[in-house]
């Protein structure tokens, strides 16, 4: 087990991600942040309180769950669902971007998008990860990346945020480790 | 006709004994037997072995005729030798039902040709169990079958006026009118015994109180106007205390109870199984415990099967509509072994009168529950009383498979069976089968 | 768990994970597109052996938004049904690959006895079964309770909830009275005697003939309907007499808790019961229950076919 990423690590990273967005969308105006729960979540209210202390305003902050819109759930016991909090406004229109911890095969991502059918037309949708571990098996990319991360497939990687876990910090776990 | 000398057993009083068998006969009991016959019989050792009396059961639907495809004479007798029993009494709801001599006699004979055990036909008590006009009961008394007993068991003899004839009817031939006590308007539609069970599972209540009230009315009725009343398969404590004061007060009043009201309760129900449906209903801890205390005193004289014996389609189904009943002759002696004799409430010498000497008096069955002495008809059951076994549905000799027992660690084996002096059953198995079952 | 039989079944977890689960179903009811892929390619059945329109669209309306395969199945006016021809449907829906059975049965203990039988291999769930439960009715109630009288979240604990009329006879009754109770509301059964099993004091719930004494108390009034027939059976002497003791009325509405509710699973008896203007009054929320259904008819159709058939379920 080995430390991929530091609590400082990762506020840097989330601070860059933050301009990038405002950079690439021109301001804040259009953009809605909507985080995958768990731990997407907290990253997106956290991208959402960098955006506002530069640009001196709110933005809307959501949860998207998809565990519903899920390719792999016949293959697992029953999962509880998580809580998905679209922000008033909706998301129609808007130049969304969704915020997950880890980018791995993509198929989270497919079924974000698949999620998001059902609840509006976002002018774009973007995406922010805080780690991409490669081995993409659909055709997905992230917008804005915090580290790229090389992994074998054996291994994993652990996203630990101070909400859920007392600590910021990302792990990679090869097979064996404890 | 074979001679046989039994050794090794005991008595049911716990004498060391042996039989000595001819002729169809009990010939002598001795610890050794000393007449020169025995030199030459089969000997049949049944070390630790109990013999006793062969049972009689007083509440057997055999089913035939009108519905063969669940049980026929030949395979209850069958079921009936494999359990001890060296006579059985058929109750009348068939099809047609048997309340004429032509019906009676009928079932006697396929009994006796059949030649497992005595085949007595209990005659219906009103035409049709409907419980309006009385049946031809001199006729079938008069008849070769020679019944004593009558009964519309499955219906209630609800009528108080009806019932009140028939007791007086039957008084001149010695009969007796068998009642099954339910009161029909109190338990219209009912399903189980009412009580905290039913108000869970939503199963509409068989309240007490409809058996109660009919054994009530009966053997105030039977003191009335004189006669001999029997009460079938009694369920409840209320009952009990109800035939225990009629019995204090003199009145000529019987009682028998089933093994399974004995032991099982209404908790069965919770399952939904239908094996577990049965008329009068199962009932509560209570009740069992109650049941087992007045088998044990004497209120209650007789254990009785109410083997009732159901396609697998008529259980097979929602427990709403299934059909009422449980077989029980091949499994009786155990259940009356482990509730009441292995828990030291009756001895052996008990057992012995509550399913043979008790039952043979009631029904006037002369041949059958005599003691074990020289002269008497050779109808005796050897139980080996530490043996034990597992029931198993699908290797019973009833035609029927439903048994509320199934699967259950019961003690007691029998061991073999003696009608008329011959062995139907030896070392626990059928000693010969019968054509056509 | 495999099937939804009878509240008696359910943990405290599994009640609350079902809420839980039906709440976050209730954001797709209100999404412009009410459609999830969740349950594409499974088969469910609804076997309705007894006429109730109104569950079977519920749970039809449930299994569609989550892509689910349904097929109806009923026996139109059927009394009980003979066995036999049970067990054959089984079989039948068994050889049609179904992966769930959503059973109506006008006898107490039939979805126990489908899930016991060997004849099917698939999901049962309880729509209602005689005079026994309906798991999924005292759920929707459960949840519209949660949503008016408890921030939308956790269990009942503080609440108390009367409920009137046909116990007897309720399967809602029976289902409500063991899931409100066990997510700590009080219950309040009141009914005449005569419409009260023997036995209901084994039951985790007060009982009271005195219906007036019991409104200042409750939080939520749940009214049973009461069938005309039963009159005839002797359980009161005239449905008038019935309403007099028994029926929520304007007067009663004004002895409630300001902010206590009025529910009924329908289908009303306008008039016995309940007066067409409690059912119509702001604190009725049985248009609500009936929205509700879908939601948690959803979350038990997720929670039991959406994970793998083999794997233990963690929620229920
Ligand atoms: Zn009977």
């Amino acid at each position: 087990m080995s430390i991929a990423m530091s609590a400082v690590d990762i506020s840097r990273a989330l601070t860059r991600i933050s301009h990038e967005i405002l950079e690439r969308n021109n301001g804040c105006e259009s953009i809605v942040l909507l985080g995958i729960p768990t731990r997407g979540a907290h990253l997106a209210q956290r991208i959402g309180a960098n955006i506002a202390t530069i640009e001196g305003r709110e933005i809307p902050v959501g949860t998207l769950d998809i565990t519903l819109h899920r390719d792999d759930l016949r293959m697992r016991p029953p999962r509880a669902l998580m809580s998905t909090m679209i922000p008033v406004d909706g998301i129609q229109g808007r130049d969304l971007i969704l915020i997950d911890d880890v980018l791995f095969s993509g198929r989270t991502i497919r079924a974000a998008l698949d999620a998001l059918g059902e609840i509006g037309r976002p002018r774009s949708v973007q995406l922010a990860v805080l780690v991409d571990r490669g081995h993409r098996e659909l055709p997905i990319r992230a917008d804005y990346v915090g580290k790229n991360l090389p992994t074998s497939r054996q291994q994993s990687v652990k996203v630990h945020v101070t909400e859920i876990d007392g600590v910021d910090e990302v792990l990679i776990e090869s097979q064996g480790d404890l | 006709m074979g001679t046989y000398l039994l050794t090794g057993g005991n008595l049911a009083d716990g004498a060391a004994t042996q039989i000595y068998i001819a002729d169809g006969v009990i010939v002598e009991v001795a610890p050794k037997i000393l007449h020169p016959g025995a030199a030459i019989a089969t000997e049949i050792k049944v070390d630790g072995c109990i013999l006793l009396p062969g049972f009689v059961d007083l509440h057997t639907h055999l089913r035939e005729p009108g519905r063969e495809d669940s049980e026929t004479i030949a395979s209850g007798s069958r079921a009936a030798a494999k359990g001890g029993f060296t006579a059985v009494s058929a109750m009348a709801n068939t099809f047609p039902v048997a309340d004429t001599a032509g019906v009676v006699e009928q079932v006697y004979r396929l009994g006796q040709a059949t030649g497992l055990c005595d085949v007595f036909p209990i005659g219906a008590v009103t035409q049709g169990l409907a419980g309006k006009q009385l049946a031809e009961l001199g006729a079938m008394a008069d008849s070769v079958a020679r019944v004593r007993v009558f009964s519309d068991d499955g219906e209630c003899v609800f009528d108080p006026m009806v019932m009140r004839r028939a007791l007086e009817y039957v008084k001149q031939f010695g009969g007796v009118i068998a009642q099954h006590a339910q009161e029909p308007r109190l338990t219209q539609g009912a399903q189980m015994n009412e009580g905290i069970i039913s108000s869970r599972l939503g199963l509409k209540g068989w309240p007490a109180v409809a058996e109660e009230a009919i054994i009530a009315r009966d053997v105030l009725l039977a003191d009335h106007v004189q006669s001999r009343v029997h009460i079938c398969h009694l369920t409840t404590a209320g009952g009990v205390d109800i035939v225990r004061w009629a019995k204090a007060r003199g009145i000529a009043v019987t009682a028998e109870v089933t093994p399974h009201h004995l032991l099982l309760t209404d908790e069965r129900a919770i399952s939904y199984d239908p094996v577990f449906k049965v008329n009068p209903p199962l009932r509560t801890h209570s009740d069992v415990m109650a049941l087992r205390e007045g088998l044990a005193d004497g209120t209650i004289d007789i254990v009785a099967t109410d083997h009732a014996p159901h396609p697998a389609e008529s259980k097979e189904c929602e427990w709403q509509a299934a059909s009422f009943g449980m077989i029980g002759l091949e499994t009786a002696f155990s259940i009356v072994q482990a509730t009441m004799v292995d828990t030291s409430l009756m001895s052996w010498s008990d057992l012995a009168d509550r399913m043979s000497n008790a039952p043979a008096r009631i029904a006037g069955y002369a041949d059958h529950g005599q003691p074990l002495d020289a002269g008497s008809s050779a109808h005796l059951t050897v139980i080996n009383p530490t043996a034990s076994w597992r029931v198993d549905r699908d290797l019973v000799a009833s035609r029927s498979r439903n048994t509320p027992f199934h699967g259950m660690e019961l003690p007691g084996r029998i061991v073999a069976t003696f009608f008329r002096g011959e062995p139907t059953v030896l070392n626990g198995a059928l000693v010969r089968t019968v054509e056509g079952v | 768990m495999r099937h939804l039989l009878s509240i008696a079944d359910l943990s405290y977890v599994d009640a609350l994970s079902i809420l839980d689960t039906a709440q976050e179903m209730a954001r797709v009811s209100d999404a412009p597109v009410k459609k999830l892929p969740t349950l594409r390619g499974r088969t469910i059945v609804n076997l309705f052996l007894e006429d109730s329109t109104r569950t079977r669209i519920s749970f039809e309306a449930a299994a569609k938004r989550l892509s689910a395969d349904v097929i109806n199945f009923s026996a139109k006016g059927s009394s009980v049904s003979k066995g036999e021809s049970l067990k054959d449907t089984a079989q039948t829906l068994q050889a049609m690959g179904a992966d769930a059975v959503i059973i109506r049965h006008p006898a107490s203990g039939a979805a126990q006895w489908l899930a016991d039988s060997a004849w099917m291999s698939g999901s049962v769930i309880n729509a209602g079964d005689g005079t026994h439960e309906h798991p999924t009715q005292a759920l929707l109630d459960a949840f519209t309770i949660r949503k008016h009288l408890s921030a939308n979240s956790g269990d009942l604990r503080g609440l108390s909830v009367a409920i009137v009329g046909d116990i007897l006879h309720s399967r809602v009754a029976r289902s409500n009275v063991l899931l409100l109770s066990m997510l700590g509301a009080q219950v309040i059964i009141v009914a005449p005697p005569t419409l009260l099993p023997v036995g209901v004091e084994s039951w985790p719930a007060q009982v009271s003939y005195d219906f007036d004494s019991v409104l200042p108390l409750v939080d939520a009034v749940m009214m049973l309907r009461v069938q005309q027939e039963r009159m005839s059976d002797y359980f009161f002497p005239t449905p008038r007499e019935y309403s007099h003791y028994f029926g929520l009325n304007r007067d009663r509405l004004g002895f409630m808790k300001k902010t206590a509710i009025v529910m009924h699973p329908g289908p009303m008896n306008r008039g016995l019961e309940i007066t067409a203007e409690c059912a119509d009054s702001a604190r009725s929320v049985i248009v609500e229950q009936v929205t509700n259904g879908v939601s948690v008819r959803m979350a038990v159709l997720y929670l039991l076919l959406a994970g793998s058939p083999t794997s233990p379920g963690v929620a229920i």
